[in-house]
């Protein structure tokens, strides 16, 4: 067996896992494992400038991939910072893994310098964690760490490694396991036959019926099936924030995005629906609205890989436990041969109603001569990357301007906080879309609050070569809780201002990127081609917006799915 | 509604704190917990009391399911089960008709003195819970308790149904 220390089986077990990226910060703790990094090239290591862009880089990653996203900090400080990262890839089941240093063995517990229980810290927010005890069981963990992390349901787990055990003095026998399967850890995948049959059964008895894609359909990679789902059944088909781009969003069927701020056509049609196939979604409380209202006439199909998420909010009438793949297979298996004709004829009237709801075209916006409004912004970003960028965002109005009026044709090109909302995200996440496709475009939508809670990323993109580009919506303030201050505090907009904005253009300069500022409507198409224009530089878009503009349509309070505001004046 | 969780996990470090961290996160109640290892050393059996109406306790059962070093979870109260729990009640007894009184109630209740004092008896009681707050509530009747302490309840189900890897 061959002979190594414990912070080169670190090492070697990532390179034989096939992991090619960490995303990390060195500090005293982990200083072995760097030391480790430093003698090989299999493995590349990304400096980032706080650690909690590293969590989000890997997130971003992740998303965009499908594969695991590795951290690599030290103990204490290093650790903590990654806990929102860690958190945001939590809710939003997202596959990683973080390798945090710990202070040696014998002083744990004994509130050493940078001591902090990371695996107790991070418990609630990850999917599984493992303090190592011995420096031979550190291929088995991080294996295992990497298993877990990305079967099943996906999410975070944490690996504390003891500085003690990654000594680069001492040397042990490396074995990568053969076998990382546990007795106590088997996701169940293929959905049970008798449910499948009752599935089929409802759908091809609704009238009414629409699909409801969540992420568990990006995660399994199910674009496909749930496509041929959905064409044979000829249903409309709605998705969550996180599952846009699982079903294109081009697509006819397609009545657009759910829940509160979703559009009117998808509420409506969610509401009056005499059968749900949600799948891969989680009936979370920015989609249901009033759980108490929630569907009347629905029969809810919900298939999810995690059976507690089935039921949780919703009531399911046919719960299915498994993955959004292989159940889509078995679906689609039972239903056979549709007759389309016959098909398409029942849902006419259901069509006809849908139609009617598209007609009210809710996204439409009023444009204006001086002040530039978000929605065009997005739109004259989704004209100049083809609709084919990577599109990364931060949280609040921006975020959901985006994901209304850029549409996403395929799926992993929608890379946002969903389940935690968690501001700063935008920037490292684009870093770690950029690091796993370095030809494609990476862009990130975000605002003048988000962009700066990790600006300091800047500097990581100059060191790496990143290209990405930074569509800034500024208007001076924070969008999104300005909003609900004017609907729901008149208007009194406690700290929502930014009253020191600084200059971004010489902030992005300073940094030795391009920054481009914009003030006219007549300006955007210009700056925006000039910014995509420039492939192989980091450019920050200053784009100042229309101050008042609020996101709409919008879900009110208390009511059903479909009880929206769909402007400051009109509502359903 | 009082349930009865039985949980079998993994005897590994921090297994128990991951199961207690499902309850406080979540906001699930913890009526009285109950944890050894197995006859299989490797595996740790856990026995929750909790209350809630179904949708709760469907949801704890799922949550605690969901964590990575459990294998089995079962509500005992779903079917027949048996139950027990120990209690060791410190009583005082100062004088010989206390003595006699609780000495008395110690044969009634079936429970055993297992420690004897100039001023106190230590007494052994298992049973339901029902029995053991029966029995607290008898000896606070004819003298003070000193101190109590609970295991909390552990429990199987009857005939064939059984909590195996």
């Amino acid at each position: 067996m061959e002979m190594m220390s414990g912070a080169a089986m670190v090492v070697r077990t990532l390179k034989d896992i096939g992991v090619k990226h960490v995303f990390g910060y060195p500090g005293g703790a982990v200083l072995d494992i760097y030391d480790a990094l430093y003698a090989q090239e299999d493995v590349e290591h990304i400096l980032v400038r706080h650690e909690q862009a590293a969590a989000h880089m890997a997130d971003g990653y992740a998303r965009s991939t499908g594969k695991t996203g590795t951290v690599l900090v030290t103990s204490g400080p290093g650790a903590t910072n990654t806990l929102t990262g860690i958190a945001t890839a939590f809710m939003d089941s997202i596959p990683m893994v973080v390798l945090s240093g710990q202070v040696p063995s014998k002083h744990i517990g004994e509130d050493a310098f940078q001591e902090t229980d990371m695996v107790g810290c991070s418990r609630p927010i990850v999917k599984h964690s493992f303090l190592v005890k011995r420096a031979v069981d550190i291929p088995e963990a991080i294996a295992k760490a990497y298993y877990i992390a990305n079967t099943g349901r996906p999410g975070p787990v944490v690996v504390d490694l003891p500085k003690d055990i990654v000594n680069v003095l001492e040397e042990h026998p490396y074995q990568f396991p053969d076998d990382v399967t546990m007795r106590s850890y088997n996701p169940t995948l293929k959905g049970h036959s008798r449910q499948i049959k009752k599935a089929v059964k409802t759908l091809l008895e609704a009238k009414r019926p629409i699909i409801y894609v969540g992420g568990g359909a990006i995660t399994s990679e199910a674009s496909e099936l749930v496509t041929e789902i959905a064409e044979k059944l000829n249903a409309p088909v709605t998705s969550t924030l996180m599952g846009l781009g699982a079903f294109s969003s081009v697509h006819e069927q397609f009545v657009g995005m759910l829940g509160m701020h979703g559009r009117l056509e998808a509420n409506k049609a969610m509401h009056n629906a005499d059968c749900i196939l949600a799948l891969g979604a989680r009936f979370d409380d920015r989609v249901t609205n009033n759980v108490d209202k929630f569907c009347p006439y629905a029969s809810i199909i919900h298939v999810d890989i995690d059976p507690a998420s089935i039921s949780k909010i919703i009531g399911a009438h046919v719960p299915v436990v498994g993955s959004v793949d292989e159940v889509a297979k078995q679906l689609l298996k039972e239903m056979g041969k549709i007759d389309a004709k016959a098909q398409t004829a029942k849902l006419a009237d259901w069509w006809e109603q849908v139609n009617q709801w598209r007609s009210r075209k809710c996204l439409d916006y009023k444009k204006d001569k001086n002040l530039i409004k978000p929605q065009e912004v997005i739109e004259s970003l989704y004209k100049h990357t083809n609709g084919d960028a990577y599109i990364s965002s931060d949280v609040g109005q921006h975020q959901m301007f985006a994901a209304l009026y850029y549409p996403f044709a395929k799926p992993r090109r929608w890379i946002n906080s969903g389940g935690l909302g968690t501001m700063g995200f935008g920037l490292p996440a684009a870093m770690g879309v950029q690091m796993a496709h370095p030809e494609a475009v990476s862009a990130v939508v975000t605002g003048d609050g988000s962009i700066q809670m990790n600006i300091q990323e800047l500097a990581t993109c100059m060191q790496y070569n990143l290209p990405i580009k930074i569509i800034s919506l500024n208007n001076r303030a924070l969008g999104m809780v300005r909003q609900w201050q004017d609907m729901n505090y008149k208007g009194r907009h406690s700290s929502s201002y930014m009253d020191a904005m600084p200059d971004f253009v010489k902030l992005a300069e300073a940094y030795g990127h391009i920054g481009i500022k914009v003030t006219k409507p007549e300006e955007l198409d210009a700056a925006m081609a000039k910014c995509f224009a420039a492939k192989d530089r980091l450019v920050f878009m200053d784009i100042e917006i229309d101050q008042n503009e609020h996101v709409y349509p919008m879900q009110i309070k208390f009511g059903a799915m479909d009880d929206m505001r769909l402007s400051k004046t009109e509502r359903t | 509604m009082r349930r009865i969780i039985s949980v079998l996990m993994e005897n590994a470090p921090g297994s128990l704190s991951r199961i207690v961290g499902v309850f406080s996160q979540r906001g699930y109640n913890v009526d009285s917990l109950c944890v050894a290892p197995t006859d299989d050393k490797s595996l740790s059996r856990l026995t929750i009391v909790t209350h809630g109406d179904d949708k709760v306790i469907e949801q704890i059962t799922k949550q605690v399911n969901k964590l990575i070093d459990v294998l089995k979870v079962t509500d005992l109260s779903d079917g027949h089960h048996v139950e027990r729990e120990l209690m060791l009640v410190k009583v005082a007894t100062r004088s010989d008709l206390v003595r006699a009184e609780v000495k008395r109630n110690v044969d009634i209740f079936r429970a055993q003195i297992v420690d004897v004092d100039a001023n106190n008896y230590t007494i052994q009681v298992t049973g339901t819970s029902d029995k053991l707050d029966a029995f607290a509530h008898t000896m606070s009747q004819s003298t003070e308790i000193i101190e109590a302490s609970r295991t909390g309840v552990c429990g199987l189900a009857r005939g064939e149904k059984a909590l195996r890897p």
